[in-house]
């Protein structure tokens, strides 16, 4: 019998190539929001396997989706014309570069990983933070990666299709890890550390394997980003980047995959409706000027979440639970 | 092999004013870590803040010294701006992390995130997005060496960097004195030990709390107004990076201590001088958060800590 999960991910991939039919024919603007949509689903929903699930507190989420971007740009800048010509199609070059950019990240993902065994809450954010800082300086003075001009010149190959069946996977792989036996770990790491390690789980497996998980599909998301828009730059990938990824999973509710899905959707579409509204000229200038300026709305959001709503917007059943038991 | 050392030099004292910047807001996170276990993300904002009073009160304030940049007005400023730090970082305090204090420490992390990006975009908001030149508060020239020290006489050291560090170590005795010696500062690290039973002992944790804030902020503040003085061009981001490297040195000297965090910020400027100096300016970020991260593995209770342990 295929379990009802693997049904709905097979159903959500026919979905997926049934509509990239229709997707093609709505207006590049629209379609520039939907695949953000999608890359930013990717994104909030593996983190949220870290940040969520797990309970670390990761701050560098950005950096992961710079070694994909980059990773990825590199091997179809390279391999694609001589390949693509010959054996291999272009769209297969493609995938096989997305995962190549997404073992890649999930390398660096072990790299920090390994180090965050000892540390937590605060001192995992700022580390994760310097990573990210790290990889950007790296791309920064690395000439084949065009250094501080940024990388160009690939070609467009994300498309609705590969977005968002990468998106259905991502959901797919996290919320059946999490619900199975073995995921379970997370989950205990997460409650309490140290009952988890009596218990005899190996906390320190768990916390490195949610970071290299979470930072592969964070370089897929990367590689689907750099090869929609065709260039991309260090300063792409920076701190705010992954703030802006963090805000999408407290937002949609730590360890609540759904809430998280929702919120970045509505988190993608946001500074769109802001824009138009910055462009109101009844308001006062300053409510514009703030309109424009996402982040002061951003933060405001994260400060008073926190103060009424920790649980995030949609609610979280083990959010309840916790409070209860309190 | 003289130039070479000269150069080498020249590069140390350059680092050591810088470094005490990054001592005076290190200082501030140590403080707060001691008393409430957390990291005040939006420290490196109030040192911006520091600056941006400098910069809106300086040439007023100095008006009333007499015409022109002044030692008094300088001063007259700095306090200024200590003050103005101070009542803010207790107002933060107060609005954003006082309703947290049971709640879980990522809770609180997020909030302390949230205030720092809230800061730094209001900032560019209120204050505007591009840098801007600070006022001229003291007349900055090289010191002149007389020719008869020698080689020594090849260096180049500014009024300002002196300055720097001068009031620097002016604030850590002032600093260690009121922690040491007085009573709020006795109640303070009574907190830091415990704080059950510091408030056994009828001791008022929010007012400590309340006070260590201020305190910590006035660092801040004062930060703000010496890195202008040597570098005049001042933006509402410039908090973001000096933050970071300060919370770096903090954790370098060992989180929670105060020689500590006075140490690790001196360090982390020569380290910056000497990379900026010998290898590239590019690098000077990644090698700093790379010393974290060598200081975490290696030794997570950093130069001066002590380690506590983690208890069910």
């Amino acid at each position: 019998m295929i379990e009802r999960s693997k049904i709905l991910l097979l159903s959500a991939l026919l979905v997926c190539a049934g509509l990239s039919h229709v997707a093609g024919g709505i207006s590049p603007y629209y379609f520039d929001i939907l695949i953000g949509i999608g890359i930013n689903i990717i994104l909030a929903v593996s983190l949220n396997l870290v940040n969520g699930y797990t309970g670390q507190f990761s701050l560098g989420h950005a950096g992961f989706m710079a070694v994909g971007a980059y990773a990825s740009s590199w091997l179809t800048l390279k391999y694609g014309s001589s390949i693509g010509s010959g054996t291999l199609s272009t769209t297969t070059v493609f995938v096989l570069a997305l995962l190549g950019g997404g073992l890649g990240a999930a390398l660096s993902g072990l790299l920090v990983g390994v180090p965050s065994l000892r540390l937590k809450g605060d001192y995992l954010a700022i580390v994760t933070l310097g990573f990210n800082e790290i990889i950007k300086g790296v791309i920064q003075n690395a000439e084949p990666l065009g250094a501080q001009r940024g990388l160009g010149g690939m070609e467009l190959h994300t498309n609705f299709f590969w977005t968002f069946a990468f998106a259905a996977i991502t959901i797919y792989v996290v919320l059946n890890l999490v619900g199975s036996t073995y995921g379970r770990g997370f989950l205990a790491v997460r409650d309490d550390e140290i009952a988890a390690e009596a218990m005899g789980i190996n906390t320190t497996k768990y916390k490195v394997l949610a970071f290299v998980l979470a930072a592969f599909f964070a370089g897929i998301a990367g590689g689907l980003y750099a090869h929609f828009k065709q260039f991309i730059h260090p300063e792409g990938f920076n701190f705010l980047r992954s703030v802006d990824i963090v805000v999408m999973v407290i937002l949609g509710g730590m360890g609540n995959t759904a809430g998280v899905v929702v919120a970045a959707t509505l988190l993608t579409i946001l500074p769109e409706l802001l824009r138009k509204v910055a462009h109101y000229e009844w308001l006062p200038d300053w409510l514009q000027q703030v309109a424009e300026n996402r982040m002061i709305l951003y933060s405001l959001l994260l400060i008073i979440l926190m103060l009424t709503r920790p649980q995030g917007l949609f609610g979280n059943f083990t959010g309840k639970r916790n409070q209860r038991l309190q | 092999m003289v130039d070479k050392l000269l150069e080498f030099v020249q590069q140390l004292l350059n680092g050591l004013s810088q470094g005490s910047i990054y001592a005076l807001i290190a200082l501030g996170y140590t403080m707060v870590f001691g008393v409430l276990r957390f990291i005040n993300f939006a420290h490196g904002d109030v040192f911006m803040l520091g600056a941006f009073a400098g910069f809106y009160i300086g040439p007023k304030t100095l008006a009333l010294f007499g015409t022109g940049p002044s030692y008094p007005g300088m001063f007259a400023v700095l306090v200024v701006a200590m003050v103005l730090c101070a009542i803010i970082g207790i107002v933060i305090e107060k609005l954003c992390y006082r309703p947290l204090r049971d709640r879980p420490k990522l809770t609180v992390l997020i909030t302390a995130i949230g205030v720092s990006l809230f800061l730094e975009n209001a900032g560019q908001l209120v204050f505007g997005a591009n840098p801007q030149s600070f006022p001229e508060l003291i007349t900055d020239r090289a010191l002149e060496i007389p020719e008869s020290w020698g080689a020594i006489s090849g260096l180049t050291i500014t009024v300002s960097q002196v300055l720097v560090f001068g009031i620097t170590l002016l604030l850590l005795f002032v600093l260690r004195y009121v922690v040491m010696k007085t009573k709020l500062g006795m109640a303070m690290r009574a907190l830091s030990f415990n704080p059950v039973a510091a408030s056994l002992m009828g001791i008022n944790n929010d007012v400590i709390i309340s006070f260590t804030f201020g305190l910590g902020s006035a660092l801040a503040g004062a930060a703000g107004i010496l890195i202008s003085i040597q570098q005049p061009s001042i933006d509402p981001l410039m908090g973001v990076n000096a933050g970071l490297k300060a919370f770096v040195a903090a954790v370098l000297g060992g989180i929670g201590n105060l020689p500590g965090a006075a140490l690790g910020g001196i360090l982390i400027g020569l380290i910056e001088a000497l990379v900026v100096g010998y290898i590239s300016p590019n690098y000077r970020d990644a090698i700093v958060f790379g010393v974290l991260i060598l200081i975490l593995i290696v030794k997570p209770t950093g130069l001066l800590g002590t380690s506590e342990r983690e208890k069910v």
